[in-house]
């Protein structure tokens, strides 16, 4: 099976992608993650104004059959988050990086992004 | 310890199934999503492999009544060709298993067939042969686990769909009554075909010789379905998992605290049968229960039960987001005043009262 893995973006080992753009960055999970988790039901993230810091936990998403915690790729000040996912989990498995996002990020240092795997990286992750 | 496999592993595993291991068996838990299996069932038809069910057979002039002394219903009940849901408890009416008891028809060598969950065969043939050379008893107990493949098809289509696959069966599988047992051909494989399943619809269960299970499962078109569909769907029915809604050390709890006392005939004489009689008279003091989270959240396994105050009463034993309802849904155990549907407690999400409401089982009336 292949997954998509948009060239532009960046992850974490623990399949979390960030596409960064002059000082702010969106934050959702991978195309593999949302396939091995399964039909997803809810999704749990901070609210705007809130602080996220890299690697540390930021929310919880839950399949049918599972719950797992997201560690978030950058550290820095939410600005937005996807709402449409509160009544609409499935947009997480049906366009992950697309309708499926999950927050917007005022980062606080955007240096950190070259601690993430690019996508060459990630894909010899998963593959 | 390596993993017992179904005769059909490396069909589902060139089928792309995601599997897990249950009960010691490496068994597939997801074809293609939970979702669009578990609507298969509960709209049409799926196909489920569950050959990680065990299979004991016992024979011989005391079969029914060693049968009876180790099971909690009346198995002098069953005609030749009937099954039964009973619970298998120990001395002190702890449920060690629950399980179907199939009174085999009379084509069959065997007399009896019952049908423990993954991982209690072995511990079941031993129990039943232990006790029948205590009680000087004169049959045969064969674990006949690895003989025989088991097919769940389920769903409102199921027995149309079985129906019209199996060679003409003497007695019609479609006039086949609810929890009745029938031979029935296959795909050139005979087969034993029950009206039961678990998933709360209509369908059948088939036994399976083992080495004949592929061409039995590939007679079916239609969803197969992995262990993820049949927990939901089960949740959904209200039907307890062994295991997981009781287990005998981690949660030890008698056939009245599950709600399944209707599995229990008093009248028999069976191991465990006095301390049950005074359950059934002094009332449980806990209730397995249904309940609903009335906010966002999924109630899951090992979650703490609290009234509306936050004291905690009791433990979520099995939670899904339902699929059919799309409303949080669990089930575990509370004392008795907790019991009556309709009663406000709370289900402790990651650390967070989420309030829920008792419900009447199962969640889904069909």
């Amino acid at each position: 099976m292949s997954f998509e893995i948009p060239d532009e973006l960046r992850f974490l080992e623990s399949h979390e992608w960030t596409r960064a753009e002059d000082g702010t960055a969106r934050v959702g999970i991978s195309d593999f993650a949302q396939d091995e988790l399964g039909d997803i039901v809810f999704v749990e993230f901070p609210e705007e104004g809130d602080e996220i810091v890299h690697d540390e936990e930021f929310g919880v998403v839950e399949s049918i059959k599972a719950v797992s915690d997201l560690y978030s790729p950058v550290s820095g000040t939410v600005t937005a988050t996807n709402d449409a996912l509160l009544d609409a989990p499935e947009l997480v498995n049906d366009d992950p990086y697309g309708e499926g996002w999950m927050l917007e990020v005022d980062l606080d240092d955007p240096d950190e992004l070259d601690d993430l795997l690019d996508a060459d990286a990630y894909r010899d992750q998963i593959e | 310890m390596e993993l017992r496999k179904p005769p059909l592993a490396t069909i589902h595993d060139a089928h792309g199934a995601k599997t897990t291991e249950f009960g010691g068996w490496e068994m597939p838990v997801e074809f293609d999503s939970i979702r669009t299996e578990h609507e298969s069932v509960r709209e049409s038809v799926g196909k489920f492999d569950v050959s990680h069910m065990g299979e004991i057979e016992v024979s011989g002039p005391d079969a029914a009544e060693l049968l009876g002394r180790l099971t909690t219903n009346d198995v002098s009940a069953l005609a030749h060709g009937s099954a039964q849901y009973a619970m298998i408890t120990d001395t002190e009416g702890t449920i060690l298993d629950d399980t179907v008891i199939y009174r085999l028809p009379e084509t069959h060598d065997a007399d009896f067939l019952f049908v423990p969950n993954a991982g209690h065969d072995e511990e079941m043939a031993e129990r039943w042969a232990t006790h029948r050379d205590e009680w000087g008893l004169d049959a045969t107990v064969e674990n006949r686990t690895e003989a025989y493949a088991m097919f769940a098809i389920q769903g409102s289509d199921a027995v149309g769909l079985v129906a019209s696959a199996a060679d003409d069966a003497g007695e019609p599988l479609a006039d086949l009554g609810r929890f009745a047992a029938t031979d029935a051909t296959v795909a050139d494989s005979d087969c034993l075909a029950a009206r039961t399943g678990y998933t709360g619809e209509d369908g059948l269960e088939l036994i399976v010789p083992w080495g004949e299970a592929e061409a039995v499962w590939d007679a079916f078109d239609c969803q197969p379905c992995g262990l993820g569909a049949r927990d939901t769907l089960r949740i959904e029915a209200g039907f307890l998992l062994s295991g997981q809604d009781f287990h005998h050390e981690e949660n030890p709890r008698n056939p009245f605290e599950a709600d399944v006392g209707f599995a229990v005939d008093l009248d028999t004489e069976f191991v465990g049968r006095d301390a049950l009689a005074h359950v059934a008279e002094a009332g449980p003091d806990e209730r397995f229960v249904g309940f609903e989270l009335e906010t966002r959240g999924v109630p899951r396994h090992g979650y703490e039960i609290t009234d509306s105050k936050g004291t905690t009463i009791g433990t979520v034993t099995s939670g899904t987001m339902s699929p059919t309802l799309s409303t949080p849904l669990g089930m575990g155990y509370v004392p008795t005043e907790y019991a009556e549907p309709g009663t406000t407690i709370a289900v402790r999400v990651r650390g967070e009262p989420k309030e829920a409401r008792t419900r009447a089982l199962p969640f889904l009336e069909r």
